[in-house]
């Protein structure tokens, strides 16, 4: 590998980031709004809208403190105002993020109403936003980041080019050290038997089969057709890939020739050590990615076919395509075209090395097509229905 | 430039590199393997589609990959085009 450092920020908790947030984190539907209206007052400011954070109970509701709390605590983020409708839930989420060791302030709504929380939210963001702007980029090194990898609207060229071309950089990364996930367990059906074998252990390859079949029931339980036009989606379709398992077995490309995986985490769950790691996630990308970066991912490498255009507030997210007609129609969306390797006039490996310069380059400041475009997708899972 | 790609060697279908007009002899190659077919195309293939590399009859299986990727549904003559209408997964 060429080049192994780049400037980033290096967190109060020793982790390291590459982008510098002031985010403005509504505990719940109904805090949108103050959030918004604190994030137009104070400029330098990100606020994060979503649709829940009423009414979860069980395994949804942990996964939701799990999101939230995770965003917050991501080493692209400097600091964090949190507003909820009341204390206790909003408390709960500035707890877990303040075990990072970075600034952050709760304010909720009840027994004050928008205004005021607005007004007293905006004089805290304004301090985080002088202070972060001071924080200085340092060096780095490539190992200490945590990379997340997915694809989106995949066609054949993805299995052909950009998929290899991300396994490469998986396999020189994680083997000098850096952490790394891979996930969409629904889009492994027809290649879970090759997930398996790429385990670090056997009980680690039960322990995917395990999250893999649990899925696969609930598809089988919930479908109403054969999924086609869901998975493989329309536009796989268009772009020539006809069954899952076909979809599957270029998506797994991803994961390199060399790398094993070292263990299983639930949706948003923090990597408990270095390596590559299997997500129980969504294949649908604003989705998956945003569990990733509640995870703590702070770069996103993204192969695509046909051009899907996400991108996520919080974790950068480097889009790739082998497919030409892609390249040339939506070049405005590629960070790197790599359609000379159906040609035959660009290998894997320097596939690899041209996305691992581009991905230090991004880390190092330079901004993603998807940030200048203004994508923001933030899109919390949700496990089953509200009580 | 080859026409189409392959996978592996052991693989039914390769993939269009180009768009592929009906009638047009192509040439492929396998990127894990020696294979190197050609064969005439009986039908336009799009780019990134598969063509077929050998005849197939309902119920066979197709390779890409090295691996199963679903069923055949429809009879399917070698350089036609494999895709929905005669392909289907065998898991869902």
């Amino acid at each position: 590998m060429s080049i192994s450092t780049f400037k980033g920020y290096r967190r109060e908790n020793g982790r390291v980031g590459i982008r510098n947030h002031v985010v403005i984190l509504p505990v719940d539907d109904i805090s949108n709004a103050a959030c918004e209206a604190v994030a137009n007052n104070i400029k330098g400011t990100l606020a994060l809208p979503h649709a829940y954070g009423r009414l979860q109970f069980g395994e949804d509701l942990e996964l939701f403190f799990r999101t939230m709390i995770g965003i917050g605590a991501n080493p692209n983020v400097a600091a964090c105002v949190v507003i909820g409708i009341e204390p206790g839930w909003t408390q709960r989420i500035v707890d877990g993020i303040a075990k990072t060791g970075k600034p952050v302030t709760g304010f909720s709504i009840e027994r004050h109403g928008d205004i005021k929380t607005i007004a007293a939210a905006s004089v805290q963001a304004k301090q985080y936003v002088h202070w972060a702007s001071e924080i200085q980029r340092e060096e780095c090194r490539a190992e200490e980041l945590y990379i997340s990898v997915k694809c989106g609207e995949s066609d054949t060229t993805t299995g052909l080019g950009s998929c290899p071309a991300v396994g490469n950089v998986i396999d020189k990364t994680v083997a000098r050290g850096a952490t790394a996930s891979f996930g969409e367990t629904s889009e492994l059906t027809g290649g879970e038997h090759i997930v398996k074998a790429k385990a670090a252990t056997p009980e680690i390859g039960e322990a995917f089969m395990k999250v893999w079949n649990s899925y696969n029931d609930m598809i089988l339980k919930e479908k109403t057709d054969d999924l086609s036009e869901s998975q493989p989606t329309k536009g796989n379709i268009r772009g020539g890939l006809t069954t899952i398992e076909e979809k599957a077995l270029g998506n797994i490309e991803k994961l390199g020739k060399k790398t094993k995986f070292v263990g299983v985490l639930k949706p948003a769950e923090v990597p408990a050590g270095k390596g590559l790691w299997f997500m129980d996630t969504s294949s649908a990308a604003a989705e998956a990615v945003t569990l990733w970066a509640a995870s703590g991912a702070v770069v996103h490498l993204f192969p695509t076919g046909q051009g899907n255009v996400i991108g996520n507030p919080i974790e950068p997210v480097i889009k790739l395509s082998a497919n030409p007609v892609t390249c040339s129609t939506m070049s405005e969306h590629i960070d790197l075209d790599v359609s000379a390797m159906l040609r035959g006039e660009m290998s894997v490996d320097q596939a690899g090395d041209a996305l691992l310069e581009i991905m230090l380059r991004t880390c190092s400041g330079r901004l993603t097509a998807a940030e200048v475009l203004g994508h923001r997708e933030f899109v919390l899972t949700k496990l089953y229905r509200s009580a | 430039m080859k026409e189409f790609l392959m996978h592996d060697e052991k693989d039914g279908v390769g993939v269009a590199v180009i768009d592929i007009k009906s009638g047009q002899e192509v040439q492929g190659a396998a990127l894990h393997g020696q294979a190197a077919p050609r064969v005439k195309a009986l039908m336009d293939i799009p780019l990134g589609h598969k063509i077929a590399l050998r005849d197939f009859k309902p119920g066979d299986t197709v390779m890409k990959y090295g691996c199963d990727i679903g069923k055949v549904v429809a009879p399917i003559k070698t350089g036609e085009h494999v895709h929905v209408h005669n392909l289907k997964t065998k898991r869902w």
